[in-house]
């Protein structure tokens, strides 16, 4: 467990990071989601210490994190994979973080199978890598210890396709064991489709927190029928507000299972039945529209996709 | 150590816990272990290390083939070796320190160990470990040299370098590393810091020297803040009574209380 409370980082007048409090559990994928500058990386850095806080606290595995005897047996930690000597070889990154934390020096081994890193690759040094092999070492070198927890900073970064799928079953895996995974990104569907709970944070404040499921849940369904108006009234009748999309789909509140049962005792065949079309990412855009750094209005990007 | 049944396992099995019920603190030693590693792991560091012998050695051949037959003794060598070292080992100690910020390993280094006190300390004492290393590697040497040395001209071995003087010049090479060292901390920039240290032992020693030729009330007063001079003192057979003085203050001046600054400075940066 990874537990924030009100973290606050100000340089001079400027607030990097203002009040930000969140709680990552075990055994869930916590996604913290924000705009590049959001206060994500400032927040992870005063939790392991590399930042002092200007107030607030954090702490891990219910300690604070310098009280951790050998911290790197409890969190994990990806900070900057290319944080790294670009002298030192994947192999060697790696044999100092198993001799720091007096690990058998099989574990180098296993984790460089583990991150599908072979044995030339391993040998090479790191300044040769990708951004993608950098990743995959700098998750061998979190999960050497065999902590319970993990924290990482835009762990997809650089992977390709593949890759980002490896990282995203082995991240679920891990919670699926009682794990508990915090993990930034700045895109939004690399979180919508990993996490179990979200933290928004937008210009370093909390703007929107909670489950994946009740964050989807409040954005409502999208439902579309040959004949508008009857859906429209049926669904009247069953006490469901609605409103007609742009792209002429009926928008409501209710859950997708509901609209459906509706229709259905209606006789009306849906042509479409889904979750609110961007559902998080409209949410995403609309409470970060005034703190990103791009003038994007989550309305008008609509309207392009419409015609596009 | 412990050994917990979840490490035995691939890392992808089993359940995940929390925490390790009796996970001991790192142990200093280990710490010291692992940054003596990281001061040899890399190619660069690999051939300051690999240069400390080969100036030792370049150092005995030229002794032996330049310096007039009556001058190869013990002390001749030794000098001859340890100069060129008082130049290196600065650099090993910068860089031990400035790497972590300059290469970012700080970022995992300062996060496996938050205790920045303890890496530093660890830092230091692998400098002296290699320090003092370099210095015996360069007494053997030395005397390699003058046997073979003497052998070779057919004169007189001479071995006129004592126990004390061979201390104090240890304690002169040290007092050199640690310098670097504190410049580490200060300054925390590899570049920057190799830079500073050349002005403060070649330029700094210039401009007293500057001072004192023209100012004849300054040459009394040099041996006090020159900290290179009063080093001299170290290299040139055991120092006296008031020398060892200048020594201390010296070092107090240039490199304690800067130190302490630059431990300030290290414990408050942010690791980024």
């Amino acid at each position: 467990m990874i537990t924030i409370d009100s973290l606050t980082k100000k340089y001079g007048r400027t607030t990097v990071v203002d009040g930000v409090s969140l709680v990552a559990r075990p055994g869930r994928v916590t996604g913290f989601l924000g705009p590049n500058g959001a206060g994500k990386s400032t927040t992870m850095r005063m939790v392991v210490g590399l930042t002092k806080p200007t107030s607030g606290s954090s702490t891990v595995a219910g300690r604070p994190f310098h009280d951790l005897p050998n911290p790197g047996r409890d969190i994990g930690v990806m900070l900057d994979a290319s944080a790294q000597h670009a002298g030192r070889s994947g192999r060697e990154i790696l044999t100092i973080v198993q001799q720091m934390l007096g690990l058998p020096g099989r574990r180098v081994d296993e984790m460089l199978d583990l991150v599908s890193l072979n044995r030339a690759e391993a040998d090479r040094r790191v300044g040769n890598y990708s951004l993608g092999m950098r990743q995959r070492l700098g998750i061998a070198t979190a999960l050497i210890g065999n902590p319970g927890i993990l924290m990482l900073d835009e762990p997809a970064n650089g992977l390709d396709p593949a890759g980002i799928r490896w990282m995203r079953d082995l991240l679920r895996d891990f919670a699926d064991r009682g794990g508990t995974v915090l993990l930034s990104s700045h895109l939004l569907r690399e979180v919508e489709v990993i996490a179990d709970d979200i933290v928004m944070i937008g210009h370093g404040r909390v703007v929107c927190e909670g489950s994946k499921a009740d964050l989807v849940r409040s954005v409502g369904t999208v439902a579309r029928a040959d004949d508008t108006a009857t859906l429209r009234r049926a669904l009247h009748a069953a006490g469901i507000d609605t409103t007609v999309s742009d792209e002429g789909g009926v928008t409501t509140t209710a859950e997708p299972a509901h609209v459906g049962h509706v229709a259905f005792a209606a006789g009306i065949a849906l042509t479409e039945l889904r979750t609110a079309d961007g559902g998080l990412e409209d949410m995403f855009l609309e409470l970060t529209a005034d703190t990103q750094r791009e003038d994007t209005h989550p309305k008008m990007l609509r309207r392009e996709r419409a015609a596009a | 150590m412990t050994t917990t049944t979840s490490t035995t396992t691939h890392g992808t099995h089993g359940p995940v816990h929390e925490r390790h019920v009796d996970a001991p603190t790192i142990p200093l030693g280990r710490v010291v272990r692992v940054e003596l590693r990281k001061m040899f792991d890399t190619r660069s560091g690999f051939w300051l290390m690999a240069s400390l012998v080969i100036v030792g050695v370049v150092a005995t051949i030229g002794t032996i083939l330049f310096a007039p037959d009556d001058q190869l003794t013990h002390n001749t060598f030794a000098a001859a070796i340890g100069f060129p070292m008082t130049i290196v080992l600065p650099i090993i100690a910068i860089l031990a320190i400035t790497g972590e910020w300059s290469q970012r390993t700080g970022l995992t280094t300062f996060t496996l160990v938050p205790n920045r006190r303890r890496v530093l300390l660890a830092k230091i004492v692998s400098s002296v470990v290699v320090g003092i290393a370099a210095m015996l590697v360069a007494l053997v040497v030395g005397v390699a040299g003058n046997v073979v040395g003497t052998a070779v001209t057919g004169t007189d071995r001479v071995w006129d370098l004592s126990v004390a003087q061979f201390g104090t010049i240890v304690i002169g090479s040290l007092l050199c590393l640690l310098t670097g060292t504190m410049l580490g901390m200060v300054i925390r920039n590899s570049a920057g810091a190799l830079v500073t240290y050349f002005v403060l032992t070649l330029v700094l020693p210039t401009v007293f020297g500057i001072l004192a030729a023209n100012q004849p009330d300054f040459v009394d007063i040099r041996p006090w803040v020159d900290a290179e001079l009063a080093r001299s003192f170290l290299f040139e057979g055991p120092p006296q009574g008031e020398q060892w003085a200048q020594v201390a203050v010296t070092a107090g001046l240039w490199l304690v209380l800067p130190a302490l600054l630059g431990l300030r400075a290290v414990l408050r940066s942010e690791v980024k």
